[in-house]
Parts: structure tokens; sequence; C-alpha cells
């Protein structure tokens, strides 16, 4: 099988800088449609410039390598052709925009999504069957359409509205950044309930975590382990519970040599 | 509280060149209203002198005491000087460069309907996306009372409105068929003496509105004018009066927009609002005069003194104002809540783009007991645009039980502009509650990432979040008006960020 042709998202060498400074030294990652992959890594290894990077956040300046999202060269789209291409990004802060009604803000995102992939746009009505239809799926309460967005939110609603977000829009490749920061382990659950439904055969989702307990509720295909800027071990999703057995300060201590080892036998 | 004075904390922010370089990129909108009428305007030589009074008044056929009156302004006028106290650069006005008066040709035999009104005049309304005819005469919801200059030229409605005894004219018309009730409350709210340009007007004011509601009528529609200005180099002075009586209730919509022009105009408007027990008027202004260029050449100097005056108990004034337009805008719309139980509100949105410069707020003067005020300012800048707010809260020593809330929020967009508060706060009653919040944020970097990663571009970004901070005040507007509020700042801001 021709590998190129089945991989969604395709990251070569990829080095990046924040403000000058190179957090990403040379990644290399693949991901197919219908797959879920983790990143895991220590504080400061460079996981959420790499959603940043791949959402095209201005600021996050790629110095070489290139990414590949459907065979097209992503680094040349802009932020909103990025996500009108099919890509979300779970924010770890989802941002607050007071007086501006969530449902109102999401019809305004969808459209502009379906309107570059040269599709109808939705009229009020289609629109808020979709979203009764998305909230039902992922149990939330429709109080969320009357609120502005995430204003006044607490950190799970937060991130349930990132869900549900996520559940409007269908991606192709949704990019969770840390969703389980801040939850108790109801939030948690529930959030990580909603990806769950989402998963699907043309969905790829990339979780970046520093916890393995999201990787509990959220069964990965694969897990990275990212540290200083590049991917040192990837595996199953034993390899989370290995990390978690052994906490990241065993990556440094040179366990990573061993643990590749181990994985290729 | 025991008696103070405080000049709160005046607070300045400029931005930080930090994180904003996504949004200090500004593509120049053109004024999309530019364009000038081809109308024979009747205008008087530049200058200032008592000669040139008299010319207008003989010209409008005015009353003997009406020409004195002005006349007397005019002499107060000379010894006053403009006032030099708000955050504005302006360069010094000649004031007789400037013609004093101007009035379409066709004045001489005013049209009596629309369909006398000169085809070339409807047609610019069209282009300003005013139609009169299907808006007005057709819907049947809004009279229009058109001022072109200096005259009006076109009111509709005008027989309606008469049979539930409302009185709707031009300022001249009223002096001309309501000579008393003009005389009985012209200068009783903004004094000649008020100030500088409210002098100025009174002497020269060329036309305006004059409404009176009388007791118990509840104005069966919303009155509506258009102002515009036309004529080259030729100052605009509207003189607008409103009267509610006992228990009467009217809603009073302002919208302007001008046509491109290098020489800056001058405008100076008086406003005066008179409203008795339990009566209401709510006022609301739409003000989108030519801004200037993107290098800050022309547009409108907008001094305004707009006042009203709550005489009556359970009284009640709403000024909500949409300024996006004028070089210069000073201007403080005010309450004096001298009936007991009167309440006063004010709901701005001033936004300042290029070289536009505001310093825009109000008064709200507590005289009577339990009189309660409401303030909530919300000044966006961009380019580099100058917004301050300067309000004055001030609860007399009679005024029991007085309240006001304050809520003052700044937005700054790019990193070349300047948001400025100026609250003055004045207590001299032990029982007043006074609340002030205020807030300067800028249009986030993070808050515009969310909606492109959401696929929303960056304009449609930009106004959905500055429609979100503006949100409290347009939902004070009429419906119509919100909507054209929220295109102007859509126009004032299209492609500002890039």
């Amino acid at each position: 099988m021709n590998e190129k042709s089945v991989n969604m998202l395709e990251i070569k060498n990829l080095h990046a800088t924040v403000g000058g400074k190179a957090i990403l030294k040379g990644l290399n990652l693949n991901i197919e449609a219908g797959q879920i992959h983790a990143i895991m890594g220590p504080n400061g290894a460079g996981k959420s410039t790499l959603g940043n990077v791949i959402a095209g956040r201005e600021g996050y300046e790629v110095t070489q390598g290139e990414v590949l999202f459907n065979g097209k060269n992503l680094l040349e789209l802009e932020p909103e052709e990025r996500a009108c291409e099919g890509i979300f990004l779970a924010f770890q802060y989802p941002v607050e925009i007071p007086g501006v009604n969530n449902t109102y803000f999401l019809r305004a995102a969808l459209n502009a999504q379906r309107k570059y992939r040269g599709e109808p746009e939705l009229d009020s009505m289609q629109f808020l069957k979709l979203v009764r239809e998305k909230l039902k799926i992922l149990h939330i309460s429709d109080d969320l359409l009357r609120r502005s967005v995430n204003e006044g939110f607490s950190g799970g609603e937060k991130k349930r509205n990132e869900i549900f977000q996520m559940a409007v829009l269908e991606p192709s490749l949704a990019i969770l950044d840390e969703t389980d920061s801040g939850l108790d382990i109801d939030a948690l659950r529930l959030v990580a309930d909603g990806v769950n439904r989402l998963r699907s055969e043309d969905r790829a989702m990339l979780v970046i975590t520093h916890y393995q307990r999201l990787l509990d509720h959220i069964l990965p295909d694969k897990v990275h382990v990212l540290a200083d800027g590049k991917i040192v071990a990837s595996g199953g999703a034993d390899l989370a519970l290995k990390l978690e057995e052994q906490g990241y300060t065993w990556l440094e201590q040179g366990g990573i040599q061993s643990l590749d080892v181990e994985l290729r036998a | 509280m025991n008696s103070e004075q405080t000049q709160a904390d005046s607070t300045s922010a400029n931005l930080s060149s930090a994180s904003s370089s996504s949004v200090d990129h500004f593509v120049q909108q053109k004024y999309k209203h530019g364009f000038v009428t081809d109308i024979e305007s009747e205008t008087v030589p530049p200058g200032l002198d008592e000669d040139v009074i008299r010319w207008i008044s003989a010209h409008k056929e005015e009353p003997e005491w009406l020409l004195e009156w002005r006349l007397e302004a005019y002499r107060l006028w000379l010894k006053m000087s403009p006032p030099d106290w708000a955050h504005l650069k302006i360069d010094p006005i000649n004031f007789q460069a400037i013609s004093y008066f101007s009035a379409p040709k066709s004045d001489k035999d005013r049209p009596k309907s629309l369909d006398e009104v000169d085809p070339k005049l409807l047609e610019t309304y069209e282009k300003l996306g005013v139609p009169l005819h299907e808006r007005a005469r057709l819907a049947g919801v809004v009279a229009v009372d058109v001022v072109f200059d200096s005259v009006s030229v076109g009111t509709t409605f005008r027989e309606e409105l008469k049979k539930a005894g409302v009185i709707f004219c031009s300022f001249s018309e009223a002096v001309r068929d309501y000579p008393d009730l003009v005389k009985q409350y012209l200068g009783t709210v903004v004094p000649s003496r008020d100030n500088f340009f409210a002098a100025l007007n009174s002497a020269v004011f060329s036309d305006g509105s004059f409404v009176f509601i009388p007791k118990g009528v509840r104005c069966p529609m919303e009155l509506s004018t258009y102002f515009r200005i036309n004529a080259a180099e030729t100052g605009q002075f509207e003189r607008t009066l409103i009267v509610a009586e006992e228990g009467a209730h009217v809603s009073y919509l302002e919208g302007c927009t001008a046509p491109m022009r290098d020489e800056n105009q001058l405008h100076a408007a008086v406003v005066e609002l008179v409203v008795m027990d339990d009566a209401n008027i709510k006022y609301s202004t739409v003000q989108n005069w030519y801004p200037g260029d993107e290098n800050g050449v022309g547009g409108i100097y907008n001094f305004v003194t707009k006042r009203g005056d709550c005489r009556g108990d359970r009284s009640r004034i709403s000024w909500t104002q949409v300024e996006t337009g004028s070089a210069i805008t000073w201007k403080y719309p005010s309450c004096i809540l001298r009936g007991e139980s009167s309440v006063g509100e004010f709901y701005s949105v001033a936004l300042t783009n290029n070289f536009q410069q505001a310093d825009t707020g109000t008064k709200m003067i507590h005289m009577g007991r339990n009189s309660r005020s409401k303030i909530i300012s919300k000044g966006i800048s961009a380019g580099h645009g100058q917004n301050a707010y300067r309000g004055l809260v001030r609860i007399s020593r009679n005024a029991e039980n007085a309240r006001n809330y304050t809520q003052c929020d700044s937005m700054l967009i790019g990193k070349n502009c300047g948001a400025h508060t100026f609250p003055y706060i004045e207590v001299s009653n032990p029982s007043a509650k006074l609340e002030h919040e205020a807030t300067t944020s800028r249009i986030g970097e993070d808050q515009l990432f969310y909606c492109l990663q959401r696929g929303i571009s960056e304009e449609d970004a930009v106004s959905l979040i500055v429609d979100g901070f503006c949100k409290q005040v347009f939902r004070e507007l009429p419906m119509e008006f919100a909507v054209e509020a929220k295109a102007l700042l859509e126009v004032s801001l299209e492609g500002a960020v890039g």
C-alpha cells in the first residue's frame, strides 16, 4: 500500500520558532484518517506549539520543514483557510467574546466554511435544527446557545463548548490542546465522551496532553512522546501507561533508549 | 458620602506593539457617501457680523424678537473663546472664513409634498440609503423631516401627526406657525451664554426640527430626521427643540451623513429637550459625517450641545448615540434631573479611525429626590484615532437618594490609537449612591485567532467582536436604527485588520 495516499497529515522535519526561540526542532509525524494520535510530553516540550503551528497562529514561525494536509501545503494557507480546509483546534484556554451570541458565532463560522467549500449557507432555521441535533448527541443543555461565546463559562463549560463547536463544524482533523487541563473527573468524562462520539472513519484527531488520564477515556491508536521539539518515541496506547508509571524524568534520564528497544522488540 | 469633588483618575492607554502586528494593518475604506449634489445654493458670503445675522433673520422672515435674541447671542459670542479643555487637537478655526447661511434654491417656493421635491435631491438620499418613498411613505412607520443643507424641503406624515395633536415641523415653520411655543421654550435648556458654540448657534442657526407632544399623547410613530451637509465651506447650525408635556411619549431618531469634501466643515448644533411630569423622550442618533481621509485631511468639525431638562416628576430622557463620523466630535448629551424620581440615561458608541478625534460623554445633573441616571459608554479607537470619554455626575444638595451607575469601556484596535477616560464626580448629598466601572481592552489577538481558527475572516471577526462590545448600546436603538448602526461600524472598520 502506498503510505502517502492514506496520510491525512504529514509533517516532515518541522522546525518552528516562537519569539525567535527554537521550539520545534525537526518534528516528523504522520496521521491517517480515522486515527487518534496522542502527543505527550513534559512541559515546554513544544506540544502546544505544534497545535498552533498547524492552525497557523501568528507569531509561530516555521523556519524549516513542511506540513501537508490531504496533500496540500498547509503552510501556505491563512489560518481561516486552514480552518475551512477542515482543521479544528480545541483551545487549551477557549477565548471569551463578550456580547457575541454563541449560536450567532458558530453559524458565522459554519457558513464561512460552507462558503469556502462552495456549499450553500444555512439559514437560521436550518442551523438551529443542526445545532439541536448535535446538542442531543453530546448531551449538552441548550442554554449554551443563548449565552455569549465562553463569557462567564466554567472551565468545564468552556471545554464542552469547544467539543460542541467541533461537532457542528465537523472537521477532518481535530487537534485537542490539553483539553483535560483544569477539569475535574466528571467534566473530563463528559468531554471525553463527546470526543468519542465524534470519532469517525474520515476524521483524525491529535490529542495533546500532559497526563495519561485523558487517554483512559479517549483510547488513542498511537502515542508519541515529544521532548525538546522532537518526537522521541512512538508506540501504542501502552506507551502512555508506561510514561505515567515512570514519569517524564525517566525519559530525560535516558530511559527512552531502553523504551525504544522495548517497543521495537 | 460627604460633599466632595473628585476628578477621578484620568486613564490613558496607548497600545504597545506587543502581539498587535496582526491588528495594526489598516486597509482604508473610502467614504461611501462621497459625492456632491449639484443644486445651486443661495449662500451668503463668508464672514460674520450683525449684518449677516440681520440678513439671515430677514431672509427667513423672522419676527423681531427672534432677531433680537440672535443679536444678543452674537454679542455674547464675541466675548467668548472656543473651549480648550477637551482632549482634542484642533487647528484654529477662522470663523470669518465660514459662510453662515446656505439654502437650496428651491427654497422660495418650498415643495408641499415629496412629489414636489427636486428629484435630484431624492436621488441623493437614495444613494445615502434613505429611500424616503419606500421607507417612510409606503412602510408608513417613520415620518421624515429632511434637512438638506439648512432648510427643510420635505415632510411626510404631518397630517397624521396633526390628528394626534403632535407638531413635527422644521424650526422655521415653528417660528412662523407656533411663535408662542418657540418663544416659551427656546434657550431655556441651553441658554445662549452656555458655551462658545451654543452662542454661535443661537446667533446664526439656520433651521432644524421642532417637536411638540401635548399632554397625554403617545406619539403614534417614531420621528426621524436625516441631516445632511452639502454646500462647500458652509457651516451648518441646526437647532432642535422637543417638548413633551405631561405624560407624553416620543422617540426621535436623528441620522446624518455627508458628501466627501476637502475643507473642514464646521457644525455646531444645539438640541434642547423639555420633559414634564411622567413624560418620556427617547433621542437616538446615528452620526456618520465625513470623517476626513486616511491622512486626516478634511472631515467635519462637530461641536454639539445637547441637553435635556427633566422638569417634571417621574420624567425620563434617554440619549442613545452611535458616533462613527466627523474628524472632530465634541459632544456631551446631558440630563438635568430636576423632577422627583426623574431618570436620565446615556448610551453611547463612539468610534474613531484614521485621524479622527472624539471627546464625548454626558452630564447627569441630579437635583430631584430619588433621581436616577445610567451611563453606558463604549469607545472604539483604531488607526491613529483618539477617543476620550468625559462625563460629569453631579449630585446636588437636595437630591436625596440619587443614584448613578456608570460603565465606561474602551476598545483599542491597532497600536497607534488612544483611549482616555475623564470621569468627574461631584457629590453634595450624603445619601447618594454612585457606581463607576471602567475597562480598557485591546481587540485581542487571541480573540481574533479564535475566530479565524473557526473559519471566520479577519474582517468579519473584527465586526463580530466590535458588535459584541457595543451590544448594550445597540439594543437601546430602535430596530431599524440598530441595523444601520451595525452596518455603519462595519463600514468604518471594513478591512481594518489584515
